[in-house]
């Protein structure tokens, strides 16, 4: 029991960190930089319920993962309609 | 270049020390002294089936009055930063419509995402969740609402009347308790009935859905008015 934890606690650490590197340098399009930091988000939701904070994992994937990400779509939509505009 | 290498050294620093507290973990083979002392007391205290719930509502419930407070202080200043650039009601922004999937999607899902959202803060005392995370999925319904249609009118006033409502019975409880019962926001001010039903634990499902609506009054209201500030 304990070892898969460990495993799978390894696997999401390493997923999260290179959802992160995704975020910073994937420079040639901002929506996969958006996916990805709410990616790192969602995994370390998953993290939180395996460490049996089920209350903390929903806080993050409302708010993290799900507000946030939507928060920064809406507001490329607006800011890339602004300079089509003018 | 310089400032990406920085980066990669901060993120494989953080796993690095993230790894090293993994390796160094060991499970308590009981609980420590707070953590017994709420596993055993919290029912007999607060007749609540979540004792985090219970930490969250009634233990520390000065702490979550400070969250809120932040929160509100948070939105206000949103608000007030954004408020010399929101359009005048009168004329009309033009903007591309949304596509079909988007809004026949938003009008299918935004009642069952509410429905959730009151679920959650509902049922924090029974279950995982409450107040601040049914508010963030409320919220989440009315931010797909503004992406489906994007000059859609909110009112500011039905808003800020949810929030300052649901904030002074907030406090309004809470001082109840003080005539009632032990102390500021003590929840027994209402009968603790059978663990593990619905009308349970005093008065903590009644603070958990006022705080439920004022922090998604509080984070719609921020959505709202980022969508209402006109481009520069």
């Amino acid at each position: 029991m304990s070892h898969i934890f460990t495993y799978m606690s390894l696997l999401l650490g390493a997923a999260m960190i290179v959802a992160g590197l995704m975020s910073v340098w994937a420079k040639r399009s901002l929506p996969i930089v958006i996916l990805s930091s709410g990616l790192v988000s969602l995994l370390a939701s998953i993290q939180f319920l395996l460490l049996a904070a089920p209350d903390v994992a929903m806080t993050e994937a409302a708010i993290g993962s799900g507000l946030t990400t939507f928060l920064f779509f809406f507001v490329l939509n607006r800011v890339r309609r602004g300079t089509h505009h003018g | 270049m310089v400032s990406r290498f920085f980066v990669f050294l901060l993120i494989a620093g953080v796993g690095a020390i993230f790894a090293a507290l993994l390796a160094g973990y060991v499970p308590d083979h009981e609980l420590n002294l707070t953590a017994r002392y709420y596993a055993e007391n919290t029912v007999r205290d607060t007749g609540a089936a979540n004792i985090v719930a219970a930490i969250v509502v009634t233990y520390r419930g000065l702490d979550t009055l400070g969250e809120v407070t932040v929160l509100f202080l948070t939105a206000a200043i949103v608000g007030l930063v954004l408020a010399g650039s929101q359009h005048q009601g009168t004329h009309r922004r033009e903007v591309p419509v949304s596509g079909e999937l988007l809004v026949t999607g938003a009008r299918l899902l935004v009642p069952l995402i509410l429905l959730l959202g009151v679920y959650v803060f509902v049922n924090g005392h029974l279950t995982p969740g409450g107040g601040f995370q049914g508010g963030a999925i409320l919220a989440s319904a009315i931010l797909l609402l503004l992406l489906a249609d994007p000059v859609r009118e909110f009112s500011h006033r039905l808003i800020s009347a949810i929030e300052s409502t649901s904030g002074l019975i907030f406090v309004g409880i809470g001082g109840l308790g003080i005539l009632y019962a032990g102390g500021f926001l003590d929840n027994r001010i209402l009968p603790l009935g059978t663990l593990g039903e619905l009308f349970s634990a005093g008065a903590i499902p009644v603070i958990y859905s006022f705080i439920g609506l004022k922090v998604g009054a509080e984070f719609s209201s921020m959505l709202v008015d980022l969508s209402e500030t006109e481009e520069p």
